[in-house]
């Protein structure tokens, strides 16, 4: 309950709202910066980025628990029995992140191959594929391995002559 | 007989702090059961955004928030990241409010719970409301619903053939990795043809459809924790005003346990803020 004096809880409170208003400006100026929305040109490399917000947000949990909700004057027993369940947490990022980059490339090679493929090449044979109905079905953009690789198939129809 | 004896008095304390009529963790049934709710519901918020980050790393291109989110109220867009920010700053506000009204419940103070909880109740509405805002900007201005969405990102360089009469222009370029949003005219979208810089003629295509659901139910829920939160914090405020709670005499217990639920909404946002707005 009230480990701290009344006028020492009215500092923290203060002290809490700086603290988070002003990690908050960080945060965001870091995305802006980093993005080149301030400088012109000026980027931050992407893993400094996402290091520099993670670790920041994860300072702002620790502090709204922490002081917010009194976590730091709960006895042992308590704190484990919420926070150690959290942990079960980094592996479901491990594990769903993982099968989610092996998804990207699922659709990498399904962009590739349409469902169409399967009629024409009864009837032209595999290799000279039209790959219309990519074109049609995606409404995602596919990534652009997959776009130079479909070009030189794709689109004679479209293709016009050289400017430059 | 030594053994004997300590195993005893080892029997005896264990009895007295796990059999009952105690509190092990110093925390009352209450307060503890809402520990353990928050958990559980930090379980489900996890579930939400893991499953954003999965389907986020499983498409080629994603919408940059910088992009998507850019619109202020009175009609003023180009503006990254501002609104949310300021809804960030009325979340951490009303969070504080919070507690100096627990503060005022351990002094046993009514009117300082009464004032600082009716604070709390503002933040959360003018919350709801920049929600309420946001929200609309994105249906009915951009078109984006959990069926589609409008915000699509460039995958090689290029030359605009028409314009959109908002920001582009015929003969704008662009770069690989630029964002576009397309437009609708009459209930259709309205895809720009471009030209690449190998020659082709090509036609802009809509953003990861998965974008506007993961958005809308994230951002939903979130919110309709703050909705429940604001009810329940009316209530409680009514409760102290009529004097309730000081009759129970143990320092406002309720608000404390309300202030934990209210803490844990900011607490997601902090992430929601995260996931969705920074990286």
């Amino acid at each position: 309950m009230g480990h701290l004096s009344y006028e020492e809880g009215k500092k923290v409170v203060f002290k809490g709202l700086i603290l988070l208003g002003v990690i908050t400006l960080i945060e965001v100026f870091i995305a802006l910066i980093g993005k080149g929305y301030v400088i012109h040109g000026f980027h931050l490399p992407v893993w400094l980025m996402y290091i520099l917000m993670i670790g920041f947000s994860l300072y702002k949990a620790y502090f709204i628990v922490y002081e917010f909700m009194h976590m730091r004057y709960e006895v042992p027993g308590l704190v484990r029995s919420v926070l150690l369940p959290t942990m079960l947490l980094i592996w479901a990022m491990i594990a769903f992140f993982s099968e989610g980059t092996t998804w990207l490339h699922w659709r990498a090679k399904t962009n590739d191959r349409p469902i169409s493929s399967f009629e024409s090449s009864i009837q032209h044979g595999k290799g000279d594929l039209p790959k219309e109905a990519g074109n049609d079905e995606s409404h995602m953009s596919m990534p652009a391995e997959t776009h130079s690789d479909t070009m030189k198939h794709d689109t004679t129809s479209h293709t016009l002559p050289e400017t430059h | 007989m030594a053994t004997d004896h300590s195993i005893d008095t080892h029997t005896a304390s264990s009895s007295s702090t796990w059999s009952g009529a105690n509190e092990p963790f110093k925390a009352s049934y209450g307060k503890l059961m809402m520990w353990y709710f928050l958990l559980s519901d930090a379980f489900t918020f996890s579930a939400f955004l893991i499953a954003y980050g999965t389907l986020r790393f499983s498409m080629p291109t994603w919408p940059v928030p910088d992009f998507v989110f850019s619109s202020l109220p009175g009609g003023i867009h180009h503006m990254p990241l501002v609104f949310v920010t300021i809804m960030t700053f009325v979340l951490i506000v009303s969070s504080v409010t919070m507690v100096r009204a627990v503060q005022e419940g351990h002094r046993e103070n009514r009117k300082g719970v009464v004032f600082w909880m009716f604070l709390t109740i503002l933040g959360g509405l003018t919350f709801l409301g920049c929600q309420a805002w946001e929200w609309t900007t994105l249906i009915k201005g951009e078109n984006m619903t959990i069926k589609q969405n409008p915000f699509g990102t460039h995958t090689e360089n290029g030359i605009y053939l028409e314009g959109d009469g908002h920001d582009i222009k015929e003969g704008d370029s662009f770069m690989k990795g630029q964002s576009y949003i397309i437009h609708a005219h009459d209930g259709h979208f309205k895809p720009l043809k471009f030209k690449t810089e190998s020659g082709e003629i090509k036609e802009q295509t809509l953003g990861p459809k998965a974008f506007g659901a993961l958005f809308f139910c994230i951002t939903g829920f979130h919110g309709f924790h703050v909705f429940s939160g604001v009810v329940f914090l009316l209530i409680i405020m009514l409760n102290v005003a009529s004097g309730i709670y000081a009759k129970r005499n143990n320092g406002y217990e309720m608000v404390e346990k309300i202030g934990l639920y209210w803490h844990f909404v900011d607490l997601v946002w902090v992430f929601v803020f995260l996931v969705f707005y920074l990286l």
